[in-house]
């Protein structure tokens, strides 16, 4: 979203495009290390432990200065639970938040207070996170309050300058979130949560509520406050067509767990875990010309599976068409396994396998391959030849040089491994 | 006569007494709602029609007339309290019926058989104290005569052919125990018992993840096939629209602004606002420019609808046509050719100059 590493906006003289890199060599603002957040299941009159949801389960990832990172993956796998863990609006139960060097994980409310300043966040339901009762003045006015912050000439007068901010009239003042529509709520939300100038928002599905048109108003809104003030975004929305547009970087959830983090560019155009591409594939294309190529479709059988009992090993076994014996006893770690795109896959797309000795599909990726469209399976049958070929003249250079690797447990696999470079 | 569309779904203005020989035909449906405010004009004037095998998708942003649409041939605005705070006029024949003129009881007898529904949410559909299998029973034994023995092993087999693993088990499920996409599936196996000959599908997949949504996409398409349905799909995702639509109808305000067969309504569209929807969506094929391209304001007041043309308070080229035209005079739909109808003020020239040099290269 940011103009500093748009990589191939050829079209669009302005945005001269900066190297591939730059969101990389970006300042780390916030560090996300094993975070988890389990809810317990509480059963019978003692209120017994019986269980968890594992709504976030280990997740790994860091955000840089000026960069949006996006969430995706379906509903229920831990989206919102994330962001609402990272703002520190729920505890997590295990894992380390770093905010600007600063661990802040189990930081006191007290504590947490001057950083609140830094961290917003802006909710789905611009219905439901607008008090009714109070006018949009001493809305967009109460973080001042909250924080006992007197902005320079006045809490008023600061108020009308954020709402004409985000495309609102200083007029709107005094009226009550009714009399607007959905999509000038959700920019009354966006004053309120940019009224402390944060380094960081979290957006989650700031847009899913909205209609396609003023949809694009407010996403082209968010993409001009950032530019403006500076801002660093964490947008969580459903809709995979929004976040390619906006993201620089994305991280693609599926049950708790983080499955594949790479460059916007990267992760669309060429995606290494199977999940992602089949997330990706679903997403119908406004184009009637490509219709009913089947080919491209890949439909994943049945609902995800349970939080609260996810399959072991890979969480996705049950619905891959690739996955082996090893799928289902080890989990795969996230990887770089090609600079600026990690993935946690013992059988990504478009790369080497990562356990070619595993070649006996599962019964149910047998059964899932049936809804795999043939294209799929043929790219499939091929990716584990080139590897092979190239493995002698290939030397890992691109692997060994990406930034992040020196601090990631991830150098000595890295260094095993081939990237075909494709 | 009327004219044809390519594809046969949407044709063109409807001929004054008999019925063309399309399936569905609209003709200048208005439902009205008298309300403390002012009169709501939900639907004000709306013709299509449709054949059978064909798919119409109706396209337009929330608050435009889709859903009073499809409840209108369903013919659920009459129904209950709600029936007396409505004004419906205008034709609706299915297969040779008229359904606004007709009795209550004869639409209901229609209900179900001839024509389903399927909703954005499954549970306004589905009872949710009552077994899944035994709401789909009810839903064919009130159309046909058998016993209950008989009428399971129906519902067991429409939850089959609508994928639900293990339906024999399944059948005696109760809502709440499927997941979103499974209710969704069960709801349209329920509305399919009969082999409805029309089929309106309103935001079917809306409330779905992606993966869910491409699931039942593919089955209303397979189903279609089979049975050789006329399907209207109602929803507001274009991608939707591109995947399964045989024609679109494009609504703004309660009126219909542009419809034709569906690569016209991409390639070459003719209304401003289906440029505003075009340009808004962003795209997940290619890497889009860096902006989206919205429709600047707010939708329309359904009770003081804009005059003239009810988009010019939003749209950039309002000033173009000469005069005042656009502020004073409704537009009415103009044939571009073919099944493609627009109604919009600006000459065919400007408007092939603005849609291949303005609009088109920014998508
Ligand atoms: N307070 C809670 N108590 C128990 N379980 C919870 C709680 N909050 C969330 N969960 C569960 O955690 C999981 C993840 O929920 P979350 O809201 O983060 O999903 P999401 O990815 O944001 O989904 P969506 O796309 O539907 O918004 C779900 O199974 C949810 O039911
Ligand atoms: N029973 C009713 N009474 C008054 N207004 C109604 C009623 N039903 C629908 N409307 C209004 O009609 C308009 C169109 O609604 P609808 O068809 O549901 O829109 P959509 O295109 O989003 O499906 C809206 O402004 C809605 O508020
Ligand atoms: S191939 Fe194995 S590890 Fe990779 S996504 Fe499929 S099941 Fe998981
Ligand atoms: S009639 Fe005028 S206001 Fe309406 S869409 Fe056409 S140009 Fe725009
Ligand atoms: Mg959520
Ligand atoms: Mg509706």
């Amino acid at each position: 979203m940011s103009d500093t590493n748009k990589t191939d906006d050829a079209v669009i003289p302005q945005q001269a495009s900066a190297p591939e890199k730059a969101s990389e060599e970006r300042e780390v603002l916030l560090k996300v290390e094993g975070l988890e957040k389990h809810f317990p299941i509480k059963k019978g009159i003692l209120q017994r432990q019986v269980g968890a949801v594992k709504a976030v389960d280990g997740i790994d990832f860091e955000v840089r200065k000026g960069e949006t990172l996006g969430v995706v993956g379906e509903s229920g796998c831990g989206k919102s639970t994330m962001g609402r863990v990272i703002t520190r609006l729920q505890d997590p139960t295990g894992g380390k938040v770093t905010f600007e060097g600063q661990d802040i994980t189990h930081l006191s409310t007290a504590k947490m207070r001057p950083l609140r300043r830094d961290i917003q966040m802006i909710f789905q339901d611009p219905y439901g996170s607008l008090n009714p009762r109070h006018t949009i003045g001493s809305i967009v006015s109460a973080p001042f309050r909250l924080q006992g912050v007197e902005p320079e000439g006045g809490v008023k007068k600061e108020v009308q300058r954020l709402l004409e901010l985000v495309g609102l009239s200083p007029e709107h003042y005094n009226r009550y979130p009714h009399e607007f529509s959905g999509g000038q709520r959700q920019r009354i939300g966006i004053a309120r949560a940019l009224a402390l100038k944060p380094k960081l928002v979290v957006a989650d599905e700031p847009v899913s509520a909205l209609d396609v048109s003023i949809q694009a108003q407010v996403v082209n809104l968010m993409d001009d406050l950032q530019e403006e003030l500076g801002l660093t975004y964490v947008i969580i929305a459903h809709d995979l067509s929004v976040v390619r547009h906006v993201s620089d970087r994305v991280a693609v959830m599926y049950l708790g767990k983080i499955v594949e983090l790479a460059d916007s560019t990267k992760l669309y155009e060429s995606p290494m875990h199977p999940y992602t591409k089949a997330l990706m594939s679903a997403v119908p294309v406004p184009d009637p010309k490509r219709r009913g190529q089947k080919s491209e479709r890949i439909l994943l059988r049945g609902d995800v599976p349970s939080p609260i009992a996810p399959p072991s090993g890979c969480r996705f076994h049950t619905r891959c068409w690739k996955a082996t014996e090893i799928c289902r006893t080890t989990e795969p770690v996230l990887l770089e396994l090609r600079p600026g795109q990690r993935v946690a896959c013992h059988h990504p797309e478009n790369f080497a396998d990562q356990a070619p000795q595993d070649t006996v599909l599962l019964t149910a990726a047998k059964e899932a391959s049936e809804l795999v469209g043939e294209a799929v399976l043929e790219e499939d049958a091929k990716t584990p030849a080139e590897p092979a070929a190239e493995s002698e003249a290939e030397t890992p250079a691109e692997a060994a040089e990406a930034p992040e690797a020196s601090e990631d447990s991830t150098v000595a696999a890295q260094e095993s491994q081939e990237p075909t470079g494709k | 006569m009327t004219e044809l569309s390519k594809t046969g779904a949407a044709v063109g203005e409807p001929t004054p007494s008999n019925p063309s020989d399309a399936f569905l035909e609209v003709r200048d449906l208005k439902v009205h709602f008298p309300t403390d405010d002012g009169i709501v004009k939900s639907v004000d004037g709306l013709s299509f029609s449709l054949e059978k095998g064909k798919t119409l998708s109706i396209v337009g942003e929330s608050g435009s007339g889709k859903s009073v649409t499809s409840l209108a041939i369903m013919g659920l605005h009459r129904l209950g309290a709600r029936g007396k705070n409505v004004r419906m006029s205008g034709e609706i024949w299915l297969g040779g019926k008229e359904l606004v003129g007709a009795s209550p009881d004869e639409v209901r007898r229609l209900r179900g058989r001839e024509m389903a529904m399927i909703f954005q949410d499954p549970l306004s559909a589905m009872h949710p104290y009552y077994k899944i299998g035994d709401q789909i029973v009810e839903a064919y034994r009130v159309h046909h005569n058998v016993s209950k023995k008989v009428a399971r092993t129906r519902a067991i087999e429409m939850l089959d052919r609508v994928g639900i693993p293990e339906p024999a088990k399944r059948v005696d499920g109760y809502p709440h125990e499927f997941s979103g996409g499974m209710r969704q599936r069960a709801m349209i196996a329920m509305a399919l018992v009969n082999n409805p000959e029309l089929l309106i599908a309103d935001e079917p997949t809306t409330a779905l993840d992606v993966t869910v949504q491409a699931q039942i996409l593919d089955l209303i398409r397979d189903l279609q096939k089979e049975f050789g349905s006329a399907v209207v799909l109602i929803t507001h995702d274009l991608g939707v629209v591109a995947e399964i639509a045989d024609d679109v109808l494009v609504m703004y305000g309660g009126r219909c602004v542009e419809r034709g067969p569906v690569d016209e309504i991409f390639e070459k569209p003719q209304h401003p606002y289906t440029w505003g929807l075009l340009g808004s969506m962003p795209r997940i094929d290619r890497e889009t420019s860096d902006r989206l391209i919205p429709v600047k304001g707010q939708p329309p007041s359904l009770i003081n609808v804009p005059s003239g043309c009810a988009f010019h308070p939003r749209c950039p080229y309002a000033d173009l046509p000469k005069g005042n035209v656009t502020r004073t005079v409704r537009p009415e739909l103009q044939q571009v050719d073919g099944g493609h109808w627009s109604a919009c003020h600006l000459s065919p020239e400007d408007r092939t100059r603005i849609w291949t040099e303005e609009i088109a290269p920014k998508l």
